[in-house]
């Protein structure tokens, strides 16, 4: 019989959500980790019940948690996130140069083959790898140390790198994505990277066509076509038809093209969801109505998805990493909110209902697909 | 024997219910505790003190006997109340955020 899981990060915890596949009636499990910053958790898509959780507070720091039963247990494994060589200086909210410093795991992504390797977006921006199940984390240094390191910048949220996406079609090719430096790419498994950041445009930064330097929120593929990106940018939503070489915009007929959220459908490459966020400086929903919008062209002409979904005084944000998809024969949707609310949705998004209405607020959902 | 005593949050990491009893060799000094402490529960590390330079993180505090220590030297002598085991060392989260 299949099912779902759904593994849900909070700012005051982590919540395991599950169903059967018809996703109607749900078990609530948590608060794991009462009290701590639970930025994210995912699980193996080689073992799903090997899964990875970034636990932090500002008292006691980065902790990492592993799970070899789906959940039901946890235990601390290592912590120890060193910067590889001298770890040098990136650009301050000034403009003057700042040592770099770790500050917390925003994004776990565990290997698509082995469930002893993940690799760890984090804070300030770099990219750690572990291959025995997380007691030990060595850096992937060629991505700060490959020139631009020393420009990036942080957005508002930190220096954060939030994004890996892994190729199944090539175990060489990485895809990861920094506020406020951009996305980048490597084709030796880690080892090189180079900017792919042609064609987006920011007006937070003079020079359009820099290399670096655009705020990325989001970047999503589908598995299988890998070449194909989506980006959910500071403002616009793009999509690369080649790898990240360049990008277009696809806004098209969206209210507004900020946002944080971009997934793709688990079985139609071309249909994608983002959530609009009014602006920059109001992060919330353009007139207090919460919608996601569907795109089943691949982006530039979008429907918006409110059935089930509050239609007025709705002031919530979805963060960056707050929305995946399942697999079932009818594609399932979820996000989470800043008002701690998780929406679920069998249909596609044609419908949605909520999980859990009042958790803490939401910092990121992923689901697992169970057989 | 040293006492501990640990905030909530890291009782529940270390699986500990109360106060932690340590046997330190040498002086007792805040160095030599929590090396003490780390040993015993290593999911500690990371949490009190930071990897490679090893300083107290910022919302952590030292307290014993009535006094806040938590500017003192790693390497100096705890007070004799702690190093006897009269009074235990008193690991606090700083009040912060609100």
């Amino acid at each position: 019989m299949s099912g779902v899981r759904v593994l849900v990060g909070t700012r005051k915890g982590a919540f395991v959500l599950t169903s059967d596949g018809k996703r109607e009636k749900w078990d609530v499990s948590g608060p794991h980790f009462a009290g701590w910053e639970m930025y994210h958790l995912k699980g193996s898509p080689a073992d799903p019940n090997r899964l990875y959780a970034s636990q932090s507070t500002g008292w006691f720091g980065q902790l990492m948690q592993r799970s070899n039963d789906g959940g039901k247990t946890w235990e601390p494994v290592g912590n120890k996130f060193a910067y590889d060589g001298v770890p040098g200086t990136h650009q301050w909210y000034d403009g003057t140069p700042h040592p770099w410093e770790f500050k917390r795991v925003w994004h776990l992504e565990p290997s698509l083959t082995d469930p002893d390797t993940v690799y760890a977006g984090v804070e300030d921006a770099a990219l750690f790898r572990s291959t025995d199940a997380g007691a030990t984390w060595q850096e992937l240094s060629g991505l700060r140390g490959h020139g631009s390191g020393p420009h990036w910048q942080p957005g508002a949220g930190g220096m954060c790198l939030h994004t890996i996406l892994l190729d199944p079609s090539d175990p060489a090719r990485i895809f990861i994505a920094i506020s406020a430096a951009g996305a980048f790419r490597s084709v030796d498994a880690g080892v090189t990277w180079q900017p792919i950041n042609r064609g987006l445009r920011s007006q937070q930064i003079p020079d359009q066509d820099a290399e670096v330097g655009h705020c990325v929120h989001r970047i999503a593929m589908h598995r299988s076509r890998p070449s194909v990106l989506f980006m959910q940018k500071h403002w616009d939503v793009m999509r690369s038809d080649n790898g990240g070489d360049s990008w277009q915009e696809v806004s098209g007929n969206l209210p507004t093209d900020f946002g944080f959220v971009i997934d793709v459908h688990a079985h139609e490459p071309e249909t994608i969801f983002v959530v609009p966020i009014k602006s920059d400086s109001e992060h919330f929903p353009p007139e207090g109505k919460l919608r996601v919008f569907r795109s089943r062209t691949g982006g530039n002409e979008w429907e918006p998805l409110a059935k089930g979904l509050p239609q007025s005084n709705c002031y919530v944000n979805v963060l960056r990493d707050a929305m995946a998809v399942d697999s079932l024969d009818e594609c399932g949707v979820y996000f989470g909110t800043t008002g701690g609310q998780v929406y679920a949705s069998a249909d596609a998004g044609d419908s949605w209902a909520p999980i859990v209405r009042d958790l803490p607020a939401v910092l990121s959902v992923e689901v697992q697909t169970l057989q | 024997m040293i006492r501990v005593e640990l905030p909530a949050h890291l009782r529940t990491l270390a699986h500990v219910t109360r106060e932690v009893q340590l046997d330190v060799e040498g002086p007792a000094t805040q160095r030599s505790v929590l090396d003490a402490l780390e040993a015993r529960y290593p999911m500690l590390q990371g949490t009190i003190r930071e990897y490679g330079s090893g300083r107290r993180r910022p919302f952590v505090r030292f307290f014993a006997n009535s006094e806040d220590l938590s500017h003192e030297s790693p390497d100096a002598p705890l007070p004799e109340e702690v190093a006897s085991g009269k009074e235990p060392l008193l690991i606090v989260g700083a009040i912060a955020g609100g």
